[in-house]
Protein backbone atom coordinates (compact mmCIF):
# COMPACT_ATOMS: atom_id res chain seq x y z
CA UNK A 1 0.00 0.00 0.00
CA UNK A 2 1.34 3.30 -0.85
CA UNK A 3 1.74 5.69 1.97
CA UNK A 4 -1.05 8.04 1.88
CA UNK A 5 -0.86 12.27 1.08
CA UNK A 6 -1.18 14.55 4.19
CA UNK A 7 -4.30 15.95 2.05
CA UNK A 8 -6.89 17.58 4.74
CA UNK A 9 -9.41 14.29 3.74
CA UNK A 10 -6.62 11.76 4.31
CA UNK A 11 -5.61 13.06 7.83
CA UNK A 12 -9.14 13.30 9.14
CA UNK A 13 -10.50 10.10 8.25
CA UNK A 14 -7.08 8.59 9.42
CA UNK A 15 -7.19 9.79 13.09
CA UNK A 16 -10.85 9.71 13.50
CA UNK A 17 -10.47 6.02 12.81
CA UNK A 18 -7.60 5.46 14.94
CA UNK A 19 -9.46 7.40 17.95
CA UNK A 20 -12.82 5.43 17.47
CA UNK A 21 -11.02 1.96 17.37
CA UNK A 22 -8.96 3.15 20.30
CA UNK A 23 -11.89 4.50 22.13
CA UNK A 24 -13.64 1.14 21.63
CA UNK A 25 -10.38 -0.95 22.91
CA UNK A 26 -10.29 1.34 25.78
CA UNK A 27 -14.06 0.26 26.91
CA UNK A 28 -13.79 -3.14 26.41
CA UNK A 29 -10.50 -2.98 28.54
CA UNK A 30 -12.45 -0.91 31.42
CA UNK A 31 -15.40 -3.37 31.82
CA UNK A 32 -13.56 -5.87 31.75
CA UNK A 33 -11.53 -4.76 34.68
CA UNK A 34 -13.87 -2.77 36.27
CA UNK A 35 -15.14 -5.32 38.31
CA UNK A 36 -11.76 -6.73 39.55
CA UNK A 37 -10.50 -3.45 40.90
CA UNK A 38 -13.55 -2.88 43.21
CA UNK A 39 -12.95 -6.48 44.11
CA UNK A 40 -9.12 -5.88 45.13
CA UNK A 41 -10.22 -2.59 46.56
CA UNK A 42 -12.79 -4.49 48.75
CA UNK A 43 -10.49 -7.12 49.73
CA UNK A 44 -7.70 -4.67 50.48
CA UNK A 45 -9.71 -2.93 52.91
CA UNK A 46 -11.14 -6.52 54.37
CA UNK A 47 -7.47 -7.20 54.91
CA UNK A 48 -6.70 -4.58 56.79
CA UNK A 49 -9.51 -4.42 58.95
CA UNK A 50 -8.60 -8.42 59.73
CA UNK A 51 -5.35 -7.43 60.68
CA UNK A 52 -5.95 -4.31 63.09
CA UNK A 53 -8.97 -5.89 65.61
CA UNK A 54 -9.32 -9.16 67.94
CA UNK A 55 -10.60 -12.21 66.63
CA UNK A 56 -14.07 -11.82 65.57
CA UNK A 57 -17.02 -13.17 63.59
CA UNK A 58 -19.40 -11.06 61.88
CA UNK A 59 -18.58 -9.05 58.93
CA UNK A 60 -17.21 -5.83 59.83
CA UNK A 61 -17.18 -4.42 56.35
CA UNK A 62 -21.15 -4.69 56.09
CA UNK A 63 -22.37 -3.37 59.15
CA UNK A 64 -19.62 -0.12 59.07
CA UNK A 65 -21.37 3.48 59.41
CA UNK A 66 -19.81 6.53 59.42
CA UNK A 67 -19.10 8.70 62.73
CA UNK A 68 -19.10 12.76 62.81
CA UNK A 69 -16.32 14.03 65.06
CA UNK A 70 -15.22 17.45 66.32
CA UNK A 71 -13.62 19.24 63.43
CA UNK A 72 -16.64 18.17 60.98
CA UNK A 73 -15.36 15.28 58.81
CA UNK A 74 -16.95 12.14 58.83
CA UNK A 75 -14.82 8.79 59.79
CA UNK A 76 -16.39 5.29 58.54
CA UNK A 77 -16.28 3.03 61.68
CA UNK A 78 -15.94 -0.72 61.15
CA UNK A 79 -17.85 -2.71 64.61
CA UNK A 80 -15.58 -6.06 64.84
CA UNK A 81 -18.20 -8.68 66.98
CA UNK A 82 -17.44 -12.55 68.34
CA UNK A 83 -20.76 -13.92 68.96
CA UNK A 84 -22.82 -10.50 68.65
CA UNK A 85 -20.78 -8.87 71.75
CA UNK A 86 -18.45 -6.12 70.34
CA UNK A 87 -14.75 -6.85 70.44
CA UNK A 88 -12.99 -4.27 68.51
CA UNK A 89 -13.26 -1.46 66.16
CA UNK A 90 -11.46 -0.14 63.31
CA UNK A 91 -11.63 3.45 61.95
CA UNK A 92 -10.73 4.06 58.99
CA UNK A 93 -9.35 7.53 60.08
CA UNK A 94 -7.25 10.12 57.41
CA UNK A 95 -5.41 13.44 58.29
CA UNK A 96 -4.05 16.28 55.69
CA UNK A 97 -1.30 17.01 57.96
CA UNK A 98 1.36 14.81 56.15
CA UNK A 99 4.63 16.05 53.88
CA UNK A 100 2.63 15.22 50.82
CA UNK A 101 -0.73 14.47 50.26
CA UNK A 102 -3.40 12.15 52.37
CA UNK A 103 -2.49 9.78 54.85
CA UNK A 104 -5.43 7.11 55.21
CA UNK A 105 -4.94 4.22 58.08
CA UNK A 106 -6.81 1.60 59.74
CA UNK A 107 -6.76 1.73 63.15
CA UNK A 108 -7.87 -0.79 65.29
CA UNK A 109 -8.65 -0.59 68.78
CA UNK A 110 -10.32 -3.08 71.29
CA UNK A 111 -12.83 -2.59 73.95
CA UNK A 112 -10.91 -1.17 76.81
CA UNK A 113 -9.42 1.45 74.69
CA UNK A 114 -5.69 -0.29 73.70
CA UNK A 115 -4.56 0.35 69.84
CA UNK A 116 -4.32 -3.01 68.73
CA UNK A 117 -2.81 -2.46 65.44
CA UNK A 118 -2.90 -0.25 62.17
CA UNK A 119 -2.29 -0.28 58.93
CA UNK A 120 -1.55 2.71 56.28
CA UNK A 121 -3.78 2.43 53.59
CA UNK A 122 -2.78 5.06 51.39
CA UNK A 123 0.46 7.71 51.50
CA UNK A 124 2.44 9.60 49.52
CA UNK A 125 5.62 10.17 52.63
CA UNK A 126 9.11 10.57 51.41
CA UNK A 127 10.56 7.05 50.86
CA UNK A 128 13.20 5.76 52.94
CA UNK A 129 12.14 8.58 55.59
CA UNK A 130 8.26 9.42 55.92
CA UNK A 131 6.85 5.81 53.92
CA UNK A 132 8.87 3.89 57.61
CA UNK A 133 5.66 4.68 59.18
CA UNK A 134 3.98 1.50 58.96
CA UNK A 135 6.80 -0.40 60.70
CA UNK A 136 8.47 2.13 62.84
CA UNK A 137 5.17 2.90 65.03
CA UNK A 138 4.43 -1.03 65.80
CA UNK A 139 8.62 -1.81 66.17
CA UNK A 140 8.01 -4.25 69.71
CA UNK A 141 11.61 -4.02 70.34
CA UNK A 142 11.21 -0.34 70.48
CA UNK A 143 9.05 0.90 73.31
CA UNK A 144 9.26 4.51 72.88
CA UNK A 145 8.48 4.56 69.19
CA UNK A 146 5.54 1.60 68.95
CA UNK A 147 2.06 2.45 69.43
CA UNK A 148 0.68 -1.00 69.43
CA UNK A 149 -0.66 -2.58 72.89
CA UNK A 150 -0.50 0.89 74.44
CA UNK A 151 -3.27 2.02 76.54
CA UNK A 152 -4.78 5.46 75.16
CA UNK A 153 -3.52 7.95 77.86
CA UNK A 154 -4.44 11.62 76.06
CA UNK A 155 -0.72 11.50 75.51
CA UNK A 156 -0.27 10.01 71.98
CA UNK A 157 1.62 12.63 70.47
CA UNK A 158 5.39 13.20 69.60
CA UNK A 159 7.69 13.57 71.69
CA UNK A 160 8.63 17.05 70.34
CA UNK A 161 4.88 18.05 71.25
CA UNK A 162 4.76 17.03 74.81
CA UNK A 163 3.87 13.39 73.99
CA UNK A 164 5.68 10.14 74.53
CA UNK A 165 6.37 8.57 71.39
CA UNK A 166 9.73 8.72 69.36
CA UNK A 167 9.06 10.48 66.15
CA UNK A 168 10.38 8.68 62.97
CA UNK A 169 14.19 10.27 62.16
CA UNK A 170 13.82 13.40 59.98
CA UNK A 171 10.28 12.82 59.55
CA UNK A 172 8.67 14.74 62.11
CA UNK A 173 5.84 15.92 59.94
CA UNK A 174 5.08 12.39 58.88
CA UNK A 175 5.12 11.48 62.43
CA UNK A 176 2.67 14.46 63.82
CA UNK A 177 0.30 13.65 60.45
CA UNK A 178 0.15 9.94 62.14
CA UNK A 179 -0.62 10.61 65.44
CA UNK A 180 -3.17 13.38 64.45
CA UNK A 181 -4.63 10.57 62.15
CA UNK A 182 -4.70 8.28 65.18
CA UNK A 183 -6.03 10.86 67.75
CA UNK A 184 -8.68 11.52 65.24
CA UNK A 185 -9.51 7.74 64.86
CA UNK A 186 -9.92 7.68 68.63
CA UNK A 187 -12.49 10.43 68.61
CA UNK A 188 -14.78 8.23 66.80
CA UNK A 189 -14.09 5.42 68.60
CA UNK A 190 -15.04 6.93 71.99
CA UNK A 191 -18.21 8.24 70.15
CA UNK A 192 -19.25 4.71 69.30
CA UNK A 193 -18.01 2.82 72.51
CA UNK A 194 -20.50 5.27 74.99
CA UNK A 195 -23.26 5.02 72.64
CA UNK A 196 -22.78 1.15 72.83
CA UNK A 197 -22.27 1.60 76.54
CA UNK A 198 -25.65 3.71 76.77
CA UNK A 199 -27.40 1.00 74.09
CA UNK A 200 -26.72 -2.07 76.94
CA UNK A 201 -27.68 0.34 80.08
CA UNK A 202 -31.45 1.16 78.68
CA UNK A 203 -31.08 -2.73 76.98
CA UNK A 204 -30.87 -3.85 81.23
CA UNK B 1 18.65 -13.92 10.96
CA UNK B 2 21.54 -12.08 12.26
CA UNK B 3 19.96 -8.66 11.00
CA UNK B 4 17.29 -9.12 13.80
CA UNK B 5 19.83 -10.69 16.12
CA UNK B 6 21.31 -7.22 15.75
CA UNK B 7 18.06 -5.19 16.25
CA UNK B 8 17.58 -7.23 19.35
CA UNK B 9 20.76 -6.67 21.06
CA UNK B 10 21.37 -3.28 20.00
CA UNK B 11 18.41 -1.54 22.94
CA UNK B 12 20.02 -4.11 25.40
CA UNK B 13 24.10 -2.52 25.46
CA UNK B 14 24.91 -0.83 22.05
CA UNK B 15 22.24 1.65 22.34
CA UNK B 16 20.96 1.44 25.72
CA UNK B 17 18.24 3.83 26.43
CA UNK B 18 19.18 5.25 29.75
CA UNK B 19 22.77 4.87 29.61
CA UNK B 20 24.02 5.71 26.20
CA UNK B 21 20.73 7.35 24.68
CA UNK B 22 19.73 8.87 28.31
CA UNK B 23 16.22 8.96 27.02
CA UNK B 24 12.91 8.88 29.49
CA UNK B 25 14.71 9.97 32.31
CA UNK B 26 11.86 11.34 34.40
CA UNK B 27 10.88 7.52 35.20
CA UNK B 28 14.54 6.44 35.48
CA UNK B 29 15.13 8.66 38.56
CA UNK B 30 11.90 8.65 39.97
CA UNK B 31 10.77 5.17 40.26
CA UNK B 32 14.04 3.14 40.97
CA UNK B 33 14.12 3.47 44.90
CA UNK B 34 13.68 -0.11 44.76
CA UNK B 35 14.65 -2.69 42.28
CA UNK B 36 11.74 -4.08 42.37
CA UNK B 37 10.09 -0.96 41.40
CA UNK B 38 12.42 -0.18 38.75
CA UNK B 39 11.72 -3.68 37.65
CA UNK B 40 7.67 -3.34 37.38
CA UNK B 41 8.18 0.21 35.72
CA UNK B 42 10.63 -1.58 33.09
CA UNK B 43 8.21 -4.44 32.38
CA UNK B 44 5.32 -2.09 32.40
CA UNK B 45 7.32 0.61 29.64
CA UNK B 46 8.47 -2.60 27.50
CA UNK B 47 4.78 -3.91 26.70
CA UNK B 48 3.75 -0.46 25.96
CA UNK B 49 6.55 -0.07 23.55
CA UNK B 50 6.89 -3.47 21.90
CA UNK B 51 2.94 -2.90 21.24
CA UNK B 52 2.99 0.63 19.90
CA UNK B 53 6.11 -0.19 18.15
CA UNK B 54 3.94 -3.24 16.46
CA UNK B 55 0.83 -1.08 16.10
CA UNK B 56 2.22 1.56 14.20
CA UNK B 57 4.68 0.05 12.10
CA UNK B 58 1.65 -1.82 10.99
CA UNK B 59 -0.38 1.34 10.28
CA UNK B 60 2.45 3.12 8.92
CA UNK B 61 1.14 3.78 5.52
CA UNK B 62 -2.38 4.53 6.73
CA UNK B 63 -1.00 7.86 8.64
CA UNK B 64 -0.05 10.94 6.75
CA UNK B 65 3.19 12.33 7.65
CA UNK B 66 1.57 15.79 9.15
CA UNK B 67 -0.33 13.97 11.62
CA UNK B 68 1.73 11.45 12.59
CA UNK B 69 2.86 12.58 16.23
CA UNK B 70 -1.27 12.97 17.04
CA UNK B 71 -1.66 9.35 15.56
CA UNK B 72 1.26 8.36 17.78
CA UNK B 73 0.29 9.66 21.10
CA UNK B 74 -3.30 8.72 20.68
CA UNK B 75 -2.09 4.67 19.59
CA UNK B 76 0.70 4.84 22.97
CA UNK B 77 -1.71 6.53 25.33
CA UNK B 78 -4.53 3.84 25.19
CA UNK B 79 -2.08 1.51 25.70
CA UNK B 80 -0.56 2.92 28.40
CA UNK B 81 -4.50 3.52 30.19
CA UNK B 82 -4.75 -0.89 29.22
CA UNK B 83 -1.98 -1.25 30.66
CA UNK B 84 -2.89 1.25 34.12
CA UNK B 85 -6.39 -0.73 34.27
CA UNK B 86 -5.19 -4.68 34.20
CA UNK B 87 -2.04 -3.40 36.88
CA UNK B 88 -4.87 -1.83 39.36
CA UNK B 89 -6.80 -4.95 38.87
CA UNK B 90 -4.23 -7.48 39.36
CA UNK B 91 -1.27 -6.65 40.32
CA UNK B 92 -2.78 -3.85 43.31
CA UNK B 93 0.66 -4.01 45.46
CA UNK B 94 2.53 -3.20 42.29
CA UNK B 95 -0.03 -0.26 41.27
CA UNK B 96 0.66 1.07 44.42
CA UNK B 97 4.18 1.54 44.27
CA UNK B 98 4.49 2.85 40.15
CA UNK B 99 0.70 4.10 40.14
CA UNK B 100 1.82 7.98 39.97
CA UNK B 101 4.24 7.20 37.06
CA UNK B 102 2.46 4.80 34.83
CA UNK B 103 0.31 7.52 32.93
CA UNK B 104 3.57 9.56 32.20
CA UNK B 105 4.57 6.51 30.22
CA UNK B 106 2.57 7.86 27.86
CA UNK B 107 5.41 11.20 27.55
CA UNK B 108 8.34 8.79 27.48
CA UNK B 109 10.90 9.75 25.25
CA UNK B 110 11.92 6.10 24.26
CA UNK B 111 8.32 5.28 23.47
CA UNK B 112 7.50 8.30 21.21
CA UNK B 113 11.39 8.11 20.17
CA UNK B 114 11.23 4.24 19.20
CA UNK B 115 8.13 5.33 17.38
CA UNK B 116 9.17 7.79 15.57
CA UNK B 117 12.53 6.52 14.56
CA UNK B 118 12.42 3.15 14.00
CA UNK B 119 8.35 1.50 14.06
CA UNK B 120 7.56 3.93 11.29
CA UNK B 121 10.44 3.17 9.14
CA UNK B 122 10.18 -0.71 9.43
CA UNK B 123 9.03 -3.46 9.08
CA UNK B 124 6.26 -5.02 12.01
CA UNK B 125 8.76 -7.65 12.68
CA UNK B 126 11.67 -5.75 13.33
CA UNK B 127 9.70 -3.37 14.88
CA UNK B 128 8.70 -5.52 17.55
CA UNK B 129 12.40 -6.67 18.18
CA UNK B 130 13.41 -3.21 18.61
CA UNK B 131 10.94 -3.29 21.32
CA UNK B 132 12.14 -5.97 23.08
CA UNK B 133 15.20 -5.42 22.58
CA UNK B 134 14.99 -1.49 23.74
CA UNK B 135 12.36 -2.63 26.79
CA UNK B 136 14.75 -4.90 27.75
CA UNK B 137 17.65 -2.41 28.33
CA UNK B 138 15.40 0.05 29.70
CA UNK B 139 14.42 -2.54 32.34
CA UNK B 140 17.98 -4.10 32.97
CA UNK B 141 19.46 -0.33 33.36
CA UNK B 142 16.31 0.48 35.66
CA UNK B 143 16.51 -2.64 37.78
CA UNK B 144 20.48 -2.31 38.41
CA UNK B 145 19.86 1.08 39.10
CA UNK B 146 17.25 0.14 41.52
CA UNK B 147 18.97 -2.61 43.20
CA UNK B 148 21.89 -0.32 43.58
CA UNK B 149 19.59 2.67 45.40
CA UNK B 150 18.15 -0.06 47.60
CA UNK B 151 21.24 -1.56 49.05
CA UNK B 152 22.72 1.75 49.68
CA UNK B 153 20.01 2.75 51.07
CA UNK B 154 17.72 0.53 53.05
CA UNK B 155 20.32 -2.12 52.92
CA UNK B 156 18.27 -4.76 50.90
CA UNK B 157 18.18 -6.19 47.75
CA UNK B 158 14.74 -7.00 45.92
CA UNK B 159 13.59 -6.84 49.67
CA UNK B 160 16.01 -9.46 50.64
CA UNK B 161 17.91 -8.09 53.89
CA UNK B 162 21.70 -7.86 53.47
CA UNK B 163 22.74 -5.78 56.52
CA UNK B 164 20.29 -3.74 58.79
CA UNK B 165 18.57 -0.56 57.86
CA UNK B 166 19.95 2.12 60.65
CA UNK B 167 23.18 1.76 58.53
CA UNK B 168 22.13 2.79 54.92
CA UNK B 169 22.39 6.18 53.59
CA UNK B 170 18.86 7.68 53.09
CA UNK B 171 20.32 9.94 50.43
CA UNK B 172 20.19 6.97 47.72
CA UNK B 173 16.39 6.54 48.17
CA UNK B 174 15.77 10.34 47.86
CA UNK B 175 16.52 11.88 44.59
CA UNK B 176 20.09 12.57 44.92
CA UNK B 177 21.30 9.55 45.16
CA UNK B 178 19.50 8.70 41.80
CA UNK B 179 21.96 11.44 39.92
CA UNK B 180 24.44 10.13 41.62
CA UNK B 181 24.28 6.34 41.06
CA UNK B 182 22.92 7.27 37.06
CA UNK B 183 25.93 9.03 36.87
CA UNK B 184 28.49 6.51 38.10
CA UNK B 185 26.57 3.96 35.96
CA UNK B 186 27.18 6.26 32.47
CA UNK B 187 30.71 6.50 33.27
CA UNK B 188 31.26 2.84 33.55
CA UNK B 189 29.41 1.99 30.06
CA UNK B 190 31.03 4.80 28.82
CA UNK B 191 34.08 3.58 30.26
CA UNK B 192 33.88 -0.63 28.82
CA UNK B 193 32.57 1.31 25.27
CA UNK B 194 36.11 3.05 24.94
CA UNK B 195 38.41 -0.01 26.28
CA UNK B 196 36.47 -1.92 23.94
CA UNK B 197 36.88 0.10 20.85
Amino acid sequence: MEKLKSSFKNMLLSLALISIVVACLLAVVYKMTEEPIKQAEKQRKENAIKEVVPDFNNNPAEEKFEVEISDGSKLTVFPAKYDNKLVGIAVETNTLKGFSGEIRIMAGFDVDGTIKNYYVLKHAETPGLGAKMQKWFSDPSKPDQNVINRKWNNNINVKKDGGDIDAITAATITSRAFVDALNRAYEAYLKVIQNDSEKQESAK
Amino acid sequence: MSKNLNILTNGIIKENPVLVLLLGMCPTLGTTSSAINGFGMGIATTFVLICSNLVISLLKNFIPDKVRIPAFIIIIASFVTVVEMIMQAYMPPLYESLGLFIPLIVVNCIVLGRAEAFASKNTPLSSTLDGIGMGAGFTLALTVLGAIREFFGTGKIFDFTVYPEDYGLTTFVLAPGAFIVLGFLIVIVNKLKTTKN
